[in-house]
């Protein structure tokens, strides 16, 4: 019988396996963050354990860094000696950084591809749930928690209990203005926060094919919360060309022997998946959520649910307790809602192609009177892109701010944060209460929507504004 | 890793699904670089209202949380584990739990008993009942126990085979894996060249 792609690329990093037992898996590449490390280094301090493999092993700051300020030393205490911790143990071990001022600092998840270290058929782990964003190049990768992160380091292995498989295809073409993002929302909502747990999903179809490997990677991204263990696309010629090139990319006959292998990895024809799910993509919207879970999304053009119409009443005390967090009506419509501060970054839409979708819709426009928006590249290097082609000056004749690069206000872990109460349009790819600051309130939205709302100051789509040209 | 095999203590009931590691500990509380200390910030938004369960003097010793389902999910913070651990709980009982949260606990000795929805709901029950009431947690026997009588409840959680093996010997997951540093190495010595590194010797 014939395997699918995950199984091919598992059966190729199996470095022992008996029954009973989990797997043993090797790792090809360990990415590291200053916030899930430092108990994992101490560990191997402790043992006297050295990291087994520095060049396999990356490590960057995103989590902790300021977006203003960031040529100076960190201002929080805190933030900084977690920042230094990872310094000095990457020093110590032997383990290559990316810091804050190098080009090649950024988000994690951003770096490893913009670096050409993600390719097709590879294993990647992370101390962070949205390593399965290099799934978009057909590589199994998921993220792990500090002990697995000091297992890797020493062992260059991860004991995994193999997964089950699913594939979800996503039929016909995305409609115009409908992104990658909706497409993960959409999903999200129709199989909830746990759908995919136990699951490897292969996302496949005529419209994922047609995603752009940014796309792809947003599509993955996303992944980790509808529960999936990892998403991935199999690899073709885009992901190809994408590689090409790049700093950490085969060269030469090198180059040629890697394609050829990963040409293999695609599901066999007669491949046999645990579970399957198909939506159509020409039925998709923009989607944004209401609640405080990435399951609680609605077309753009709907309203706020009505929470005594859910038939399950754990969804119904879990909406209504929602709503109350959310501040709004059952019955709204999300077009009416006004937000304070639009986000756009995270390692869900920071790369150059958001910010290029982004500056296209508000190029001409002014974000509306009592909305920030603030415009976050995911990467040192996505930033200087983006200044190149003179995003930010469009950015900032719109009356946007225009920072350096980090996890920003994906996480209210570092200056950028909501304040209580506080609503905001978002890029990221979590709403949770007080993900973005305590108390603040998210709404999960792609990149149209995104920079649309900053311009009108409510949830909107391109196409409820009044064009560029019309309004001078 | 210290070894487990069976635990009674108070029961707190959790009412809620989807709890997300944020709610379990938001990321302002994890800028620590220990292991320790994490219990400030176990559920700290929820810790200001004064009718949350943990505020419950009732329950100030609790040690078996119990949960709705769909536990853990979001990011891939152990802190949200140690954070548990750090406050006094031994084990969470919930119908379903999320991977990555899952495997954490597994790894630092939190035991993640996953139950038939009716359990919770008849554990729940019981707590009602009986505010402060134990639960016994039995690895060996993979069971919970709650409660007397006619009305007790005794009830069988699942968890993986190799996790419970490792939860009962209390061993350590990197010395079983570096037992196999040959197969390792050879593993390694098969490798294509032109798999990427991040830096070049
Ligand atoms: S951008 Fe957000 S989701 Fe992505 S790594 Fe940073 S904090 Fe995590």
């Amino acid at each position: 019988m014939g395997r699918t792609l995950s199984e091919k690329v598992w059966d190729e990093h199996v470095v022992r396996s008996t029954p009973g037992e989990p797997d043993l898996l090797y790792i090809d590449l360990h990415l590291v963050h200053e916030v899930t490390s430092p108990q994992a280094f101490d560990g191997l301090r402790l043992a006297g354990r050295p990291v087994r493999h520095p060049e396999l092993t990356l490590a960057t700051e995103d989590h902790n860094v300021p977006t203003l300020d960031w040529d100076k030393p960190i201002a929080d205490p805190v933030s900084r000696t977690q920042v230094e911790t990872l310094r000095r143990n990457a020093e110590e071990f032997g383990v290559p950084i990316h810091k804050l001022g190098d080009a090649d600092q950024g988000i994690v998840h951003i770096i490893g591809p913009q670096l050409g270290l993600t390719q097709p058929g590879m294993t990647i782990v992370c101390g962070d749930s949205h390593t399965s964003t290099h799934g978009a190049f057909g590589a199994i990768a998921h993220g792990i928690g500090t002990s697995e992160v000091e297992h890797v380091l020493a062992t260059q292995t991860l004991m995994q209990a193999k997964p089950k498989t699913m594939a979800v295809t996503i039929t016909g073409s995305l409609p115009a203005g409908v992104t990658a993002k909706d497409m993960a929302l959409t999903l999200i909502a129709h199989t909830g926060t746990g759908g995919g747990q136990g699951y490897i999903v292969e996302y496949r179809g005529q419209a994922v094919e047609e995603l752009s490997m940014e796309g792809r990677m947003t599509l993955c991204n996303l992944s980790i919360e509808w529960g999936a263990k990892a998403g991935m696309v199999a690899p073709d010629q885009k992901t190809f060309d994408y590689i090409e090139g790049r700093p950490h990319a085969p060269k030469g006959a090198d180059w040629d022997a890697a394609v050829a292998h990963w040409k293999t990895l695609v599901t066999d024809e007669d491949a046999v998946f645990d579970k399957e799910i198909v939506l159509d993509a020409s039925t998709m919207t923009p989607f944004v959520t209401w609640g405080t879970n990435p399951g609680q999304g609605v077309p753009l053009g709907a309203t706020v649910p009505i929470p005594s119409e859910f038939e399950d009443e754990q969804d119904r005390i879990a909406a209504e307790r929602a709503l109350e967090y959310m501040g709004l009506e059952a019955g709204m419509p999300m077009r009416e809602v006004a937000v304070d501060t639009v986000f756009i970054g995270s390692c869900t839409n920071g790369r150059i192609e958001d910010l290029r979708l982004a500056a296209q819709v508000i190029e001409g426009h002014k974000v509306a009177d009592g909305t920030r928006l603030l415009v976050v590249p995911g990467s040192a290097r996505v930033r200087l892109q983006a200044e190149g082609e003179g995003l930010d000056v469009i950015f900032k004749e719109a009356g946007a701010e225009w920072r350096g690069a980090g996890c920003s206000m994906c996480l209210g872990m570092n200056p950028d944060t909501l304040a209580p109460g506080e609503r905001s349009a978002s890029t990221s790819n979590r709403n949770f209460e007080g993900r973005q600051g305590k108390g603040g309130r998210t709404h999960l939205v792609s990149i149209p929507v995104a920079a649309a709302t900053a311009v009108r100051g409510t949830l909107s789509s391109p196409a409820d504004l009044v064009p560029a040209a019309a309004t001078n | 890793m210290d070894k487990f095999t069976t635990h009674t203590g108070v029961g707190v009931p959790l009412k809620r699904s989807n709890v997300d590691t944020d709610q379990i500990i938001p990321a302002v509380y994890l800028k620590r670089v220990t292991r320790t200390g994490f219990e400030d910030g176990l559920f700290s938004a929820w810790r200001n209202d004064p009718a949350f369960v943990l505020n419950n003097p009732v329950y100030a010793a609790g040690s078996v949380l119990v949960a709705g389902p769909d536990f853990g999910t979001g990011s891939s913070r152990e802190h949200a584990v140690w954070a548990l651990q750090n406050y006094g709980f031994k084990v969470v009982i919930s119908a379903r739990f999320a991977d990555i949260f899952r495997g954490n606990s597994g790894k630092a000795g939190l035991l993640a008993a996953q139950v038939d929805e009716k359990v919770v709901q008849k554990l729940w029950d019981f707590l009602a009942d009986n505010p402060g009431g134990v639960i016994t947690v039995d690895l060996e026997s993979r069971t919970v126990r709650a409660g007397e009588g006619v009305d007790a409840i005794e009830d069988s959680f699942d968890i993986d085979d190799y996790t419970r093996w490792r939860l009962l010997e209390g061993l350590d997951d990197i010395g079983i894996t570096l037992g196999h540093e040959a197969d390792i190495s050879s593993f390694e010595a098969e490798r294509p060249r032109w798999k990427p590194v991040s830096q070049h010797a």
